[in-house]
């Protein structure tokens, strides 16, 4: 058995736990005083406009980073995908797997004073089934119970594995049923984004559409002591070139998923009093690939496929179009997952064996030297890792005889028309999301039944197979760890074989911070996670 | 009732051709609501679409909820009819991506657009008016060649590059200036906000108005040549007016009819310049919400930002009449134009 994979989910565990017992080691022999420091604002720059601070109608970083301190959820992750008590301190499996019991922590409140109690996680687990975008992560919920006020029962029709990573803040915030049960419609509450209200480590202070997110300490927190710092500002800041300046004047001391291109990120690095990092994305698994649009020729040769894939360099794309900063995607299971594997063929760069595979799939050299003419399409707004890599591609491509037009379409709205609603094109450059468990971001993909024209990032490239619909449909309901591993496993081997899309590489996302920044979130969902730990070194 | 009835008062106290020009001018903004909500509609993209793309996806009952909920499924010409109607009493309805009440978007808004284009217009009118008439004195000397080669770059520098030397230089290197954003958070009080904000403006206010001052420089310059050469000129010498006088009392009264038209037709290219930079100084406006907007396919919102800048056009064109009036009595009779 191959054990690195499983080392490698284990080290950051093990390592944190020798961490906390050297933490708190020194901690029993220091002076108390030597504690994280209170106090202080913490500026958080966005690079984007958040529609909504309530995550469970909205997904994404815009909603996830607020939401994650104004709402408190169940269970929170650490950076092995481990969940930790938070609302609820501790829970339990029946044996056949469909029955999870929830136990809260007593005496929490929300933020306007009023108690929590399991009804408002009952309301907010069937608020979530019904509104939140991602559809299959509660999917096997049949019921939820709340036998006393602290007590939560979560009934499901199958086993449900993805279940513990859906009961984080990100995915499942509990929000108070007063409040968000009074009849209007969730999704368009006025109180997602103005008087919100929840129990997490900080509270609504001010929200200025497109300018800023005001968030308070919270001094009832259910966790003693904590939050550390006073106020958290989440400060848009569109312009890429004010995000740079702003975080060298020291105005800016946070910037997760930023918008600086890897050159600047580069540059913000060798810094001094910054640095940047990648990590805290574990469970967000984002994934660069290729996709091929299987409905039309001659996409639906798996030898031209084939022929792109060995044609495309990726080593070219990942040392010097992204400086390194970035590495190798090689199936559809991001390599922070627990379920990933590398162990599938890799398409590295071969031009002899692309030219042979095109030849014999009928496609020969025109008098001008090429064997088909073609478009790739990408996602507007994301020009380094969509534009600017069709336009290599392209590049690439052209010394197999193809010849790629990188078309850019105006918007997003645009694009998700032509790609999932009308299926014209050829190729697209996509970014897609793992979140946490495969059932959440991955089986969207791939099976057949997600087939869903007009549907945004359903199955897109039409890939239909019944073993993998059936494989899927297993390893959805699997709870053993090591076997489901196996499904997934097999699963990452006959998606790189069938080839519905080429995976290119993982998003580099990375957080540019201040050295004196300490206890920052660096769990599955980093910055989507609470602030609670967070405090300044001085 | 109450409140229309000054309304007509005044309007019937206008002269003919202004009457005319309300009228027009009221039809005009009738037109633009109408061409918009069609228009926007033609854009390729649906907007249950979009929004669902943007919170992360859907499936077929989510996205059909989403056009129940803003009223998507329903024919055409009664989503348009449903509109007029709420405009009527003054909704503009509810964002798409905010879900809040576009007049509060657009009314948040207003102010720093407002500013923005308001401070410009004075630096590159003011200003680039006194540039004019001073280059205008003395046609061949080191000022009016200095006014010319001025007016040429600052005509062909794109205002966002501008900007961001402006911000590279005086927000930077040299940092006098802060970086975007309109006010900082931390500023307490009436007048160190009043001076926060101003000190936000600067550095937008002056690549906006810059791109179009050289143009006033020009107009004035050129008007004020021909005036400078008239008889009345030479009899107010004559007479013995002081130089600052006859320049800007006899001569500029004169020269100005020409500013004053390319003031109020700049009008909508200085907004949609504002545009550019609000969007280098992350500058809360409503040109940054629009384009924001278009590419969210928030159709209430776009119809609202462009029925509001269509207003605000209007108004100005009309306000130029009647400054044009102000400055010659010539048109001050009727059918004069």
């Amino acid at each position: 058995m191959n054990l690195r994979p499983f080392m490698k989910q284990i080290a950051p565990g093990v390592l944190a736990v020798a961490g906390l017992f050297a933490g708190l080691n020194m901690a029993a022999t220091s002076a108390q005083a030597e504690g994280p420091v209170r106090g202080g604002e913490l500026v958080i720059g966005a690079g984007y406009s958040a529609s909504s601070l309530n995550p469970a109608v909205q997904s994404g970083f815009g909603a996830g980073v607020p939401g994650a301190q104004l709402f408190a959820g169940l269970v929170r992750y650490d950076e092995d995908f481990t969940p930790q008590p938070y609302l609820a301190t501790d829970w339990a499996f029946s044996d056949d797997g469909k029955t999870l019991t929830l136990n809260l922590v007593r005496n929490a409140t929300f933020h306007d004073g009023e108690p929590i109690t399991a009804s408002d996680v009952v309301f907010s687990l069937n608020a979530v089934k019904a509104n939140h975008p991602f559809k299959t992560m509660l999917q096997a919920v049949e019921s939820v119970e709340a036998p006393d006020d602290y007590t939560v029962v979560i009934k499901l029709s199958e086993p449900h594995p993805a279940l513990m990573v859906a009961l984080s803040p990100l995915l499942l915030p509990i929000m108070p049923e007063h409040i968000y049960g009074d009849g209007q419609e969730l999704r368009t509450h006025p109180r997602n984004l103005q008087d919100v209200v929840g129990s997490g480590p900080f509270k609504f202070g001010e929200f200025v559409a497109d300018q800023r997110i005001v968030l308070e300490r919270n001094d009832n927190f259910f966790i003693e002591g904590r939050p550390y710092l006073d106020r958290i500002i989440v400060q848009t800041v569109r312009d890429r070139s004010n995000m740079s300046l702003l975080l060298q004047r020291g105005e800016v001391h946070y910037n997760p998923f930023t918008s600086l291109t890897l050159r600047d990120v580069d540059r913000m690095a060798r810094t001094d009093g910054l640095s940047a990092t990648t990590d805290g994305y574990g469970g967000i698994g984002a994934i660069n690939w290729l996709a091929f649009n299987l409905d039309r020729e001659p996409w639906t040769d798996i030898r031209v496929r084939q022929a792109i894939a060995y044609a495309i360099d990726k080593d070219f794309i990942i040392n010097t179009m992204q400086l390194g900063r970035s590495e190798r995607a090689t199936g559809p299971i991001a390599s922070s997952s627990p379920y990933y594997t590398a162990d599938v063929e890799l398409y590295d760069l071969d031009i002899e064996r692309a030219t042979q595979l095109l030849d014999e799939a009928g496609y020969t050299p025109d008098a001008d030297g090429v064997r088909m003419r073609i478009t790739i399409d990408w996602i507007p707004g994301t020009v380094e890792f969509g534009k600017n890599l069709g336009e290599a591609i392209s590049a690439q491509l052209r010394k197999v005889g193809v010849e790629a037009t990188v078309r850019s379409l105006p918007d997003f709205g645009s694009w998700i028309g032509q790609i999932s609603a009308t299926s014209d094109y050829d190729l697209s450059i996509e970014s897609l999301f793992n979140w946490g468990d495969p059932i959440i971001g991955v089986h969207r993909s791939y099976i057949s039944s997600n087939i869903r024209p007009g549907v945004p990032f359903s199955n897109t490239t039409h890939y239909s197979n019944p073993e993998i619909d059936a494989l899927l449909d297993r390893a959805g309901g699997e709870t053993d760890p090591e076997t489901r591993a196996a499904m997934y496993r097999e699963f990452q081997e006959i998606i790189v074989d069938d080839l519905p899309m080429h995976f290119l590489h993982k998003v580099p996302f990375h957080t540019v911070q201040r050295d004196d920044l300490m206890g920052l979130p660096v769990g599955i969902w980093g910055a989507m996670a609470p602030f609670d730990q967070t405090y300044w070194a001085e | 009732m109450d409140t229309a009835r000054p309304f007509f008062t005044v309007v019937g106290k206008l002269e003919t051709s202004m009457k005319q020009k309300l009228l027009f001018s009221i039809g005009l903004v009738i037109s633009v609501v109408i061409l918009n909500f069609f228009l926007i509609r033609l854009a390729p993209g649906d907007p249950a679409i979009t929004l669902a793309g943007q919170a992360g996806g859907a499936d077929e009952e989510t996205l059909a909820h989403i056009r129940q909920i803003y009223g998507l499924d329903k024919p055409l010409f009664t989503q348009f009819f449903l509109y007029i109607g709420k405009m009527l009493t003054g909704d503009l309805g509810t964002s798409y991506f905010y879900n809040l009440p576009v007049l509060d978007l657009i009314r948040e808004r207003v102010f720093p657009t407002l500013l923005l284009v308001i401070s410009s217009l004075f630096i590159s009118v003011g200003i680039g008016t006194i540039l004019g008439v001073l280059a205008a004195r003395n046609p061949r000397g080191l000022l009016s060649y200095f006014v010319t080669f001025f007016s040429l770059g600052g005509y062909s520098v794109p205002t966002f590059w501008l900007g961001q030397m402006l911000l590279l230089a005086f927000a930077w290197y040299y940092p006098i200036f802060p970086i975007g954003g309109m006010q900082g958070f931390r500023v307490e009080g009436f007048l160190p906000q009043v001076a926060d904000i101003a000190m936000h403006l600067f550095l937008p206010a002056l690549s906006l108005g810059l791109a179009f001052m050289a143009q006033y420089s020009r107009v004035a310059r050129a008007s004020m040549l021909e005036v400078l050469g008239s008889d009345f000129i030479r009899t107010a010498r004559a007479k013995g007016a002081k130089e600052s006088s006859v320049l800007f009392v006899h001569g500029l009264r004169n020269a100005i009819l020409p500013v004053i038209t390319l003031a109020g037709l700049q009008l909508g290219q200085v907004i949609s310049g504002a545009v550019l930079v609000e969007t280098v100084f992350d500058w809360p406006g409503l040109g940054r919400l629009a384009v924001d907007s278009i590419f969210r396919r928030d159709y209430p919102t776009v119809m609202g930002i462009l029925f509001a800048s269509a207003v605000v056009v209007v108004v100005i064109n009309l306000l130029t009449d009647v400054v044009y009036r102000w400055a010659d009595p010539r048109l001050r009779t009727n059918g004069g134009h």
